[in-house]
């Protein structure tokens, strides 16, 4: 009877989590196991109409993944450079300016609002409408910032092409960065309007400057949110598909070939699905042991902190 | 307890895995169609109008005299091009596809190697009127070479090269070019105060492929061996790929911005009178479009090195096209065949062709006025004399996305001013190859 009660007891939490639990498992954990699966395989076009019977290949996809002295593995080591410069770039910048901004919006004063709507715009566009209209501003001939840059600045001699070669990295990570960091403005505002003010009365009263102020009391404060901020942004932007998609198309520059966009080149454009899903595990394998390390890293601090 | 559950977890996620991996697999192609569900059928139509509106408003009205004549009623599903191929590879995959679709001529062989699509022996073409009644070229087009086709010619289509009629007028140019030299003449004259002597869409990988599979044509070389192989640093394949990017680089006919083009801003650019000239195909609608008069432009066969268009060193342009196809487990096979069949009979082939301003595969239905008139005509005639279909091999994407990159690259080399040189030609396209390798 007492054993019954309390299996009853222990049970119930499990058995309402059981129709999240399902779905979860289908939603997520199939597809991702499915990929580990493939990635296993030799997917090609001829084996596609029939994938569960396609042959197995044991490591040869991740052979031939991680051999970085023929083509294939040495242009996935490229990407995976270019991949890491660009997302701590972009989650750098995005941390800076939504922080910034966030930190001077709290000052009181007309048209706070307007300016606090205006930065979020970027993050209410749709992706592809707000890209697309990058692309067309970063246009040789005829585009926006060329003609601002050359035409009337004069600042360069000749007119740059932003979507080819070496300057394709710093028109992707503009991009990147301005629909990016209103998300960053915006966590860190809603962070900011916990800290009491007394806080800041009290430094005030001390003699403390603006500066001394963000240093000794905003910042820590908004420790624990950054925490989780930055590994968001860092996951995000090392995921981003979309962004080099729309603005450079099939094949993106070398200076701006991204994991997902190489990974997508390597297995839909190329049909080869199998060496595709062993760059996709891989990369998988890379964001959970850097967020796993992250996470342990930034919570112990915080524990010694704390004690 | 922990232990105990996470046991619990992974003995979940394995045994859901195991499940999903073997009832994966499609529900198989092997048995081939039946005949289960014989009043209806589902079309999946490639995007051929201005927009997917248009195609319903030009292929709905004749759905229903199919319907009308068969009793079958057809879904149809017209697909915007960037999304028709992953569309198939799901079909494929899964096994839920549609009976009847339309494919890019390109695709045929490497959709063929998946094994997906009914293949069209004798006994399936004399189903739908026999292998004759179509244009030799188009058929090359629809598989590998010595198999049975895996799909019949639908929409056939030609480079050809349209050019400015007033800024020839203005240079003194009395008659478009018909070799390569005389259209980097013809250029040279014209490219001068912000004008341009010819567009490219140097960003847009297809048609970088287009246009140097029909150069390497003409320098000898196929982009392959007779195995199959990669043959991509071949002289002739390096020469013609050089003198491409030479339009640029050397010639400099070609404005530098062009590198980036890839949304069809050198159609524009025609259009608004910035360049005399550009290879293309059935490019009329677009220039109407932007605002252009049929009068304003005129259109002649794609330049070749001396002599006229032909076969062999004198083709001049990739034969492009649509083809129809059927889905091997489709549940209305006859009906399937009775619509291919119904698709391709002279009457259709000449109304949807005309609509499309594309050239009908099938030869009876090219003797119509319409596809006389000066535009389709130099179209016409290009793809009954002198186009040929791109490599057939299951490959071909690849192909496409290497070498079209490599293409890519050169264009950015020389519109930043950097020298392109036979060895740097040869080292982008060596590049090409080793990928292909993979």
């Amino acid at each position: 009877m007492r054993g019954r009660a309390r299996l009853r007891r222990v049970g119930l939490p499990y058995l309402l989590l059981l129709p999240a639990l399902l779905l979860e498992l289908l939603v997520h954990l199939v597809p991702m196991v499915i990929g580990i699966v493939m990635s296993f395989k030799e997917l090609t076009q001829l084996h596609i109409a029939h994938w569960g019977a396609a042959p197995w290949k044991a490591l040869g996809n991740y052979r031939v993944t991680v051999d970085f002295d023929a083509p294939a593995g040495a242009t996935l080591l490229h990407s995976f450079v270019v991949t890491c410069a660009f997302s701590v770039l972009t989650v750098g910048l995005c941390w800076l300016l939504g922080t910034a901004a966030a930190i001077f919006l709290q000052e009181n004063f007309r048209g706070r609002g307007l300016l606090r709507a205006v930065f979020l715009t970027p993050y209410a566009l749709p992706v592809y409408a707000a890209v697309i209209t990058w692309a067309f501003l970063f246009q040789r001939d005829n585009g926006l910032v060329n003609h601002v840059l050359h035409d009337q600045l004069g600042l360069t001699g000749d007119r740059p092409f932003w979507l080819l070669g070496d300057n394709s990295f710093v028109a992707l990570l503009v991009v990147s960065v301005w629909k990016t960091w209103p998300f960053a403005f915006l966590v860190v505002m809603a962070a900011l309007q916990s800290i009491p003010k007394d806080l800041y009365e009290a430094a005030a009263l001390d003699g403390a400057g603006l500066i001394r102020q963000i240093r000794r009391i905003t910042l820590p404060s908004l420790r624990p949110i950054n925490q989780v901020l930055l590994l968001v942004l860092f996951l995000w932007s090392f995921n981003d598909f979309n962004t080099p998609y729309v603005l450079f198309g099939k094949a993106a520059p070398e200076a701006a070939d991204l994991l997902s966009i190489h990974i997508y080149q390597s297995s839909f454009v190329t049909w080869n699905f199998g060496t595709g899903s062993a760059m996709s595990v891989l990369l998988l394998l890379f964001l959970l042991v850097v967020t796993a390390g992250y996470l342990l890293a930034t919570s112990r601090g915080r524990k010694s902190a704390d004690a | 307890m922990r232990i105990l559950r996470a046991a619990t977890v992974t003995a979940t996620v394995t045994a859901l895995a195991a499940v999903a991996a073997g009832c994966g697999g499609g529900s198989g192609f092997g048995g081939g169609g039946s005949d289960d569900s014989p009043r209806s059928l589902t079309y999946w139509a490639s995007n051929q109008g201005p927009n997917v509106e248009a195609d319903k408003k030009i292929l709905g009205p004749e759905l229903k005299k199919f319907e009308r004549r068969t009793g079958i009623k057809v879904k149809l599903e017209v697909i915007p091009w960037p999304e028709l191929l992953n569309r198939i590879l799901a079909a494929t995959t899964s096994g839920q596809g549609p009976d009847v679709l339309n494919i890019g001529n390109t695709w045929s062989a490497s959709l063929q190697a998946t094994g997906a699509l009914l293949s069209w022996d004798r006994k399936n073409f004399a189903a739908i009127g026999g292998r004759d009644r179509f244009l030799a070229p188009a058929l090359d087009a629809t598989g590998a070479a010595g198999k049975d086709p895996a799909a019949v010619p639908l929409y056939s289509l030609a480079y050809a090269l349209y050019y400015n009629k007033r800024m020839f007028q203005e240079a003194g140019i009395s008659k478009p070019p018909a070799t390569w030299d005389e259209l980097v003449a013809d250029g040279k004259r014209i490219a001068k105060d912000g004008k341009w002597g010819l567009g490219a869409e140097g960003g847009q990988l297809t048609n970088n492929i287009h246009q140097a599979f029909a150069l390497g044509k003409q320098h000898g070389a196929d982009f392959f061996d007779a195995a199959g192989k990669p043959s991509f640093t071949s002289d002739g394949a390096v020469a013609a790929v050089k003198q491409y990017i030479d339009f640029m680089a050397k010639d400099k006919i070609i404005a530098p911005g062009n590198a980036e083009y890839g949304q069809n801003q050198s159609l524009r650019d025609f259009a608004t009178g910035r360049t005399a000239m550009v290879l293309w195909q059935a490019a009329a609608t677009t220039f109407s479009a932007d605002g252009m008069k049929p009068g304003d432009w005129g259109v002649a066969p794609v330049p070749v090195p001396s002599g006229t268009p032909g076969t062999g060193r004198q083709i001049n342009s990739m034969l492009a096209g649509i083809n129809i196809a059927v889905f091997k487990n489709t549940r209305n096979l006859r009906g399937a065949q009775k619509f291919v069949r119904f698709m391709t009979s002279d009457a259709e082939q000449r109304l949807l062709n005309k609509a499309y301003g594309s050239i009908p595969p099938v030869k009876a239905a090219q003797r119509d006025p319409a596809f006389d008139r000066k535009d389709t005509k130099v179209l016409r005639e290009t793809l009954t004399q002198s186009a040929a279909p791109l490599p057939q091999i299951a490959e071909e994407s690849q192909f496409e996305t290497s070498v079209g990159t490599a293409i890519k690259d050169l264009f950015a080399d020389a519109a930043a001013g950097h020298p392109v040189t036979t060895a740097s030609v040869k080292a982008r396209l060596a590049k090409a190859q080793q990928q292909m390798a993979q």
